[in-house]
């Protein structure tokens, strides 16, 4: 069941093949036996999964289901789940019950019935590109116990490339969907900003963080995005525009399709083995009828100087809430509020959180705003613009995820500037707001490789629609790690 | 662009951080290589360009101004670390 896709999921519990609390059963004994290996989970809500599963099983008998009722998901911890911890993998948040639901988790588990298997690792306050920072543990790749699994949704990747969940909800700021998906094997859509309600999504930088969905195809990807995306009153930045048919969408050929290839992704960063995979990627769209022609983002290349003022910026701001007041963690033995505050933030947060925090206020200290924050906004519109550009004269642009297979744990640890050109194909998409995915294009010393699309605004249908034809005529996306099949 | 130890306790002070002493010039180390990568901002040519603060065009929505959210106050100070007849216990403010 867990090599299954969710559309045989969902004919299974139709057909009474199974019923939700049999899958849902074998995917909590999956967790069980297998997860201590990867550390993919932080909290795992089997007795909430059971019941949310029986009442699916209702729902089917009672022909009130959706296409999702009663298929298992596990949620990101940075999606406030009511009643249960939400952590997002801080010390300060380790206490943390959230008191309502994301709209997210409102719409995938109220409304489409899907039934929560946990709520799963990633990196402190999504801040990572590779699951180290987390609170609780790195989580492990599972293709290669040694290496990380991306981040910062380390863990959503982790767990549905190992089969212990069929899908699950991810978030992405910077690339933290897309690396970790192209890291573990597995495709991950970013929607256009706005397009995912962040109500109830633990904020980091609230002009580009954006939720989505990793899963092992874009068939699957397409269910669960329809199931999430929509417009939310509860969210000031929500697109109040309705969602396409992604379904529909995975239908259209790719057949005389204009694809950008942008030479400032395609550079000496580049692995060599990387390269030959996406140049095979390449050929297979083409013979599929696509058409591939250059194009240019001359301003890409300042992609991460420029997220790494404006991010860390939105981070100090968003993250001076959490002043060991009204909820969070809260530092013993203090003589004054200012102690309370600076000695709460100064246990509760990891490392790269208070990096991240200092860079955002010192960009935003008087004297320095215009040089570092302003500047990088509007260099911000001039690598938008590029791509306004680019979509002018092609339909979608294709570039790599990554510039290399997944690294070993603490090779990049000490030196954040290294960690951070993880995502230098990646944050362009999150500086204009577009959206992008990332699919399974090959293998380099068995590890996997991830061919990164990204479309016009409000493409989603189209970018999905790509990458399904492709994983019609390709198998990488099936394969599965060894010990987890 | 260098950041001194001191210059990284005053942006903690300002970012209300109380950071370990042995973290300090770890740090101040850390952050003045990440405005070295930064600073290729100052290069790019953005005269006449506005800056962008968010990627959509768009603009904040009207409701109308009527009550949507209940009281939720027991909800939330549930899991506030100190309360006391319904506020936030803080140390004390004024010495």
């Amino acid at each position: 069941m867990h090599t299954s896709s969710l559309k045989k999921l969902s004919e299974g519990l139709r057909t009474r093949q199974f019923s939700s609390r049999e899958l849902t059963q074998h995917f909590l004994a999956r967790i069980d036996t297998l997860d201590p290996q990867i550390n993919s989970f932080i909290t795992v809500t089997a007795e909430r999964a059971l019941s949310q599963a029986d009442a699916a099983d209702r729902r089917i008998a009672e022909g009130t289901a959706t296409a999702l009722t009663g298929i298992p998901i596990a949620q990101k911890d940075l999606f406030c789940t009511e009643g249960v911890r939400t952590s997002c993998a801080s010390r300060m948040l380790d206490r943390f019950i959230a008191p309502y639901d994301a709209t997210v988790v409102k719409k995938l588990h109220a409304e489409a019935g899907m039934v929560m298997l946990g709520k799963c690792n990633m990196d402190e306050f999504a801040m990572g590109s590779s699951n180290e920072t987390s609170w609780y543990g790195p989580v492990k790749n599972p293709w290669d116990l040694n290496r990380v699994p991306g981040g910062s949704s380390g863990g959503s990747v982790a767990a549905v490339a190992a089969g212990l969940a069929p899908v699950a909800t991810a978030t992405d700021t910077g690339g933290s969907i897309r690396q970790p998906a192209a890291l573990t094997n597995l495709t991950g859509i970013k929607p256009t900003y706005g397009r995912v309600s962040r109500f109830g999504m633990i904020a980091f930088a609230s002009s580009l963080d954006q939720g989505g969905v990793v899963a092992r195809s874009a068939e699957d990807a397409a269910y669960v995005l329809q199931a999430m995306s929509g417009f939310d009153p509860l969210d000031s930045t929500s697109a109040d525009r309705p969602v396409d048919d992604l379904l529909a969408g995975l239908q259209h050929p790719i057949s005389g399709l204009k694809i950008g290839l942008p030479a400032e992704f395609f550079g000496d960063g580049m692995a060599v083995g990387v390269r030959a995979v996406i140049d095979a990627a390449i050929k297979t769209l083409e013979s599929l009828g696509a058409r591939c022609v250059p194009v240019q983002l001359p301003n890409a290349p300042l992609s991460v100087p420029a997220y790494y003022v404006v991010a860390p910026a939105e981070a100090s701001s968003n993250l001076s809430r959490y002043d060991g007041v009204r909820f969070g963690h809260r530092a013993e033995g203090v003589k004054n509020l200012e102690e309370l505050y600076k000695k709460s933030r100064g246990e509760g947060f990891g490392a790269e959180v208070q990096r991240r925090i200092m860079m955002g206020t010192y960009v935003l200290s008087h004297g320095y705003y215009d040089a570092y924050y302003l500047q990088a906004q509007k260099v911000r519109r001039l690598i938008s613009r590029d791509f306004k550009q680019a979509f002018e004269q092609v339909d979608l642009i294709l570039a790599p995820t990554t510039t290399d297979v997944a690294f070993r744990f603490g090779e990049k640890t000490d030196d954040p500037v290294a960690m951070y050109l993880n995502d230098v194909y990646t944050i362009a998409a999150n500086l204009a707001g577009i959206p992008a995915m990332s699919l399974p294009a090959g293998f380099v010393d068995g590890l996997p490789v991830g061919l990164q699309l990204m479309g016009n605004y409000f493409s989603e249908a189209r970018l999905l629609g790509v990458a399904h034809q492709y994983q019609q005529a390709t198998a990488w996306h099936t394969q599965m790690p060894k010990g987890f099949n | 662009m260098t950041l001194t130890p001191d210059q990284i306790q005053q942006v903690a002070h300002l970012a209300r951080l109380d950071l370990a002493p042995d973290r300090v010039a770890i740090y101040a180390q850390q952050l003045t290589n990440i405005l070295d990568m930064v600073g290729q901002l100052s290069g790019a040519s953005t005269e006449a360009v506005l800056p962008m603060a968010h990627p959509l065009d768009m603009h904040q929505r009207l409701r109308p101004d009527v009550v949507t959210e209940p009281n939720q106050r027991e909800a939330f100070q549930a899991h506030a670390p100190a309360v006391q007849d319904g506020l936030y216990r803080v140390p004390k403010v004024i010495e």
